[in-house]
């Protein structure tokens, strides 16, 4: 057994870099996000799977607009592409160009959302709402799920523009920033499955 | 809009004895928890240093509390239902109809989710950091809020018995009698808010496990040098992970079906009910192997320690562990055989479903081969695992039986089907985490467990087992259908009663487990573990003190080896001062997780009971406490490297006084490494 | 998407390329539909293989997944959740649409 007596202390010396927290984080929120897409796919598959339970209800065909889907894909396309200014700003630690797509970033966000409770509004005001029939259920569940995160991601860049505003792009700031970003670029690539397995071969 | 939502004085369960025991066992059980806090004045300790604390070690205490206390509440359920049949051949026996729905529905959804996963979750959350040479998981926060939501689930559970009633529908809970139009009350809402509140905190333990495995890892520890049980940890977190969201969008769809009128999994108007089994048992199968997995892991490093010899075919056991993983999501349908499936289906499923017992047979194997030509110790945890070995074999070939779809056309829903689970379970699940309990209790508490009445609760709970369900075999062949309150085949009663008297015998155990406890804190003074190393163990966890340190390792260990610990104590440096000792950051204390726990318990009260308003409110105030965390960047504390070498001081000091081996008066003893600072 | 958890990218180029590839993957099929231009096969094909294509292009430009510079586990990740999905979606559609044939469900 070794003579104890000779052990030194070190205060003031933090061993464990910061860094490696971020990495983590960045790595946990990527696997949550994958665990987000089997709920996804899940709703897809049951949307499929109740395609044809309208129940002599509406169709796809009479209920979705072309327009106003293109018009949405556009809005999450752009949004997308602004949050990645806000992202190559925030290397730069340009805080003011941060701050400023980030609003233009949840500003299309809110677009979309707009347009989105638009169409719901107005198919629940004709009849054709999520209790008319199981088919409508199946796709204000999927659609208004990924609504939903849409909106919670809105909330999201709002809590981060405050982060930036008031401690600066710190390291942790900026780390929240990259989890947000995966998560905004991950809820577009939903909205491309969305139009490409509900609204387009609803319409055709 | 009525702000008490549908809550009224008639929720209170005063229309029935039996209902109104239950409530006021439940009530009473509460106010002696808080009467005993009072009276030990120990309410800094419980709300300062438990409540609120982020460490895993305590967190994983907390979660074997839970368990225990549940497993005795869904045990009560249990023998409910055991005395029932017993009695009720030709006549209704005591309890109606509705209570004996009630209390099958709450016993599955008990053991699974509120016994089994905290139990699971608890074993995994104390051992797995210091098996990998880490300090904590790698999201202390995250993981506080994974046992408080679980508690929360818990918690609507145990709150139905006293405001309302809980479900009738089977803790698979099938539309479309789970549905609005047949169970309109607050039964089914109360069972499907607490498994999707608890769930939730499932999914983030997973996430919160699989990262502290891929990053956390000491120095040296790579994949292939990682514990048994560490490697079952991972696999299983993977399957929570994947599986967990199934259960969120079968519940969350049967909860918009409930509460906004949709169609989903309705009779008419276009509801595809056969959707929700799918989607049900999507989840449900990977969530048997959750519940098994961590328990094989835990009889790999107790037949090894117990046998005195390393684990045989290490890479055979972790590979067989990925493939039952990967498996596990190919034979759901499995449940659903008798639902209308085309042969083709059917087969295909039947197949893999007989090809997942094979990695299990190969594990199976692997440890026989390990307690071969090795020097047994025939301590409880031990005993548990030889228990298992033979009896869960018996469930496994009952299960491929009925992996056999025409087979199963037969067995399906009787009691052959319910002997078969319950032959998995017992036997597997909840020996392994009863011996994992017992094994890593001194590393928890710093003393052991007595083992006189483990030893005793052996044997009450694997007698009592075979005269519980034997039985049930033998009534599913002579086509018994399960979750019966009374019937009429008089031929089917003699088995019953044997059955009762198991369940009493298995009672015994559980009194057994009770008395253990009781009188292990009662001589705790005479059973103190001064090493950290009871049982001359091999992996990490040996080598920290009994209980830890909150930083577990002083100095991160540098692994060289399989059996890290082992190793380390063959090569003569397991218990080696360092020669200097740093700052170590530590997570602070927190009640924001207790907090999201109690919103999440509030949220799920609301939407039972249709509390719109406060719905909204606890999840605003969950939304918030998220927020109020995400703008703290002073989360955490460090302790100074003073404080580190005056706890490490103590440490050695500790040692110094430690027997030599304190396996070494077993007769079976074999020699091996003797840990170091112990001369 | 690199192991750091931090901003790494720093040209907009990416982002651009991403947003033109997007587009143009999004315009096709949206024409297609709306033209009826080709069989409804045909159509739905061509916005299958285009959706897939699309979402490979926000992973390479938004996401910057690349085989070097994401972390392995990063990428085993991806790849057994599409296995599950695969596993999970196409189970479920064999199985439902199984019993909608046999049982009228």
């Amino acid at each position: 057994m070794t003579a104890g007596g000779s052990t030194t202390t070190e205060t003031g010396s933090v061993p464990v870099s910061a860094t490696r927290t971020y990495e983590e984080r960045a790595f946990g929120f990527w696997i949550y996000l994958m665990s987000d897409a089997i709920i996804f796919a899940l709703l897809f598959a049951t949307y499929v799977v109740m395609l044809g339970n309208t129940a002599g209800g509406p169709t796809g065909r009479e209920l979705f607009s072309l327009e106003r889907a293109g018009a949405e894909t556009a809005l999450l396309l752009l949004s997308s592409t602004t949050f990645g200014f806000a992202s190559v700003a925030l290397a730069a630690s340009d805080r003011p160009r941060v701050l400023q797509w980030l609003a233009v970033t949840a500003a299309l966000g809110l677009g979309f959302l707009f347009l989105e409770l638009d169409e719901f509004s107005g198919m629940i005001a004709q009849e054709a709402g999520p209790d008319r029939s199981g088919f409508l259920s199946a796709f204000f569940a999927l659609v208004g799920t990924h609504g939903l995160h849409v909106s919670v991601g809105i909330l999201w860049i709002l809590v981060m523009m405050t982060q930036v505003l008031v401690k600066g792009l710190t390291r942790p700031v900026a780390s929240r920033l990259v989890r947000l970003g995966l998560f905004w670029h991950f809820l577009d690539i939903i909205w491309v499955a969305i139009f490409s397995i509900v609204y387009l071969p609803g319409v055709i | 809009m009525d702000i008490f939502g549908r809550l009224t004085i008639e929720a209170f369960p005063f229309y029935s004895a039996i209902a109104a025991t239950g409530a006021a066992v439940t009530v009473l059980g509460a106010l002696s928890v808080i009467a005993v806090i009072t009276y030990l004045r120990a309410w800094r300790v419980v709300l300062l240093d438990w409540v609120s604390s982020l460490d895993h070690k305590k967190i994983g205490i907390m979660y074997v509390m839970l368990a225990l206390v549940m497993l005795m509440r869904g045990f009560i359920d249990a023998a409910m239902m055991r005395s029932q049949q017993a009695i009720a051949s030709g006549n209704d026996g005591y309890l109606p109809a509705d209570h004996f729905d009630q209390i099958f529905t709450s016993h599955g959804t008990i053991m699974i989710f509120f016994m089994a996963m905290p139990f699971l979750s608890g074993l995994i959350n104390h051992i797995m950091p210091q098996q990998i040479g880490s300090r904590d998981v790698a999201f202390p926060f995250m993981n506080a809020i994974s046992l408080w939501l679980t508690a929360a689930g818990a918690g609507l559970v145990l709150i139905s018995l006293v405001i309302g009633k809980f479900s009738t529908a089977g803790w698979t809970g099938y539309p479309p009698y789970s549905g609005a139009e047949y169970n309109p009350g607050v039964g089914v809402d109360y069972w499907l808010w607490a498994v999707l509140i608890a769930g939730a905190g499932s999914t983030m333990s997973g996430i919160n496990f699989l990262v502290t495995i891929l990053k956390c890892r000491a120095p040296g520890m790579q994949l292939f040098r990682m514990p048994l049980f560490t490697w079952t940890v991972f696999v299983t977190s993977i399957l929570m992970i994947f599986a967990f969201p199934a259960l969120t969008v079968a519940g969350g769809l049967l909860a918009l079906d409930r509460t906004f009128g949709m169609h989903f999994f309705t009779n008419a108007m276009g509801g595809n009910m056969m959707n929700y089994i799918n989607l049900f048992w999507l989840w449900g199968h990977p969530e048997v192997y959750i519940l098994i997995l961590p328990a094989f892991g835990v009889f790999s490093e107790v037949v090894a320690t117990f046998s005195q010899k390393r684990l045989f075919g290490y890479i055979s056991l972790v590979l067989a562990t990925m493939a039952i993983g990967i498996l596990s999501f190919s034979v759901w349908l499995h449940h659903f055989f008798t639902m209308g499936s085309s042969a083709d289906v059917n087969s295909f499923f039947g197949i893999m479903t007989t090809i997942i017992a094979v990695p299990t047979g190969v594990k199976v194997f692997d440890w026989l081969l390990t307690m071969y030509r090795g020097r047994i110790i025939f301590k409880p945890p031990m005993l548990y695992t030889i228990g298992f070995l033979v009896t869960f074999v018996i469930g496994g070939l009952s299960g491929v039986l009925l992996a056999l779809p025409p087979v199963d056309y037969v067995m399906h829903n009787t009691t052959f089907l319910v002997a078969h689970f319950h032959n998995m379970i017992i036997p597997g699940v909840l020996f392994g985490y009863l011996a994992g309990y017992m094994f890593w209790f001194p590393k928890a508490f710093g003393f052991k467990l007595n083992e006189k009445w483990g030893t005793w609760s052996f044997w009450c709970w694997i007698i009592g087992f075979y005269l519980a369900f034997m039985p049930l075999y033998v009534l599913g062949l002579m086509g018994m259908p399960r979750r019966m309150e009374h019937y009429d085949i008089a031929a089917w009663q003699p088995h019953l009663v044997v059955a009762a008297a198991g369940a009493f015998i298995i009672f015994l155990g559980i009194i057994c487990l009770g008395v253990q406890l009781a009188v292990s804190i009662r001589d705790r003074r005479q059973a103190l573990d001064l090493s950290g190393d009871p049982w001359n163990g091999r992996s990490l966890e040996w080598a920290t003190s009994s209980p830890p340190a909150p930083y577990n390792f002083a100095t991160l260990p540098h692994v060289q080896d399989i059996d890290a610990f082992w190793d380390m104590k063959q090569r003569g440096v397991a218990h080696q001062r360092p020669g200097r000792y740093v700052d170590i950051i530590l997570p602070k204390n927190t009640f924001i997780a207790a907090f999201i726990g109690g919103a999440g318990f509030v949220f799920g009260f609301a939407m039972v009971w249709h509390i719109w308003w406060l719905a909204i409110v606890s999840l605003v105030a969950i939304a918030l406490a998220i927020i109020v965390r995400a703008f703290d960047d002073d989360t955490d504390t460090i302790m100074p490297a003073t404080e580190v070498k005056e706890l490490e001081d103590a440490r050695f000091a500790q040692l110094a006084k430690a027997p030599r081996n304190e396996m070494a008066d077993d007769p079976g003893f074999a020699g091996g490494s003797v840990p170091e600072g112990s001369t | 998407m690199d192991a750091s958890g931090l901003p790494v990218e720093r040209s907009i180029r990416p982002y651009l390329t991403g947003l033109g590839l997007a587009f143009i993957l999004t315009a096709i099929p949206f024409a297609l539909v709306a033209t009826h231009a080709l069989t409804r096969l045909t159509t739905l094909v061509i916005i299958a293989v285009a959706a897939i294509l699309q979402i490979l292009v926000h992973f390479r430009f938004f996401l910057h997944i690349g085989f070097r510079s994401t972390p392995w586990e990063n990428l085993v990740a991806m790849a057994f959740a599409a296995i599950l999905i695969v596993f999970m979606v196409g189970g479920t559609l064999w199985i439902m649409f199984d019993l909608h044939y046999r049982m009228m469900v």
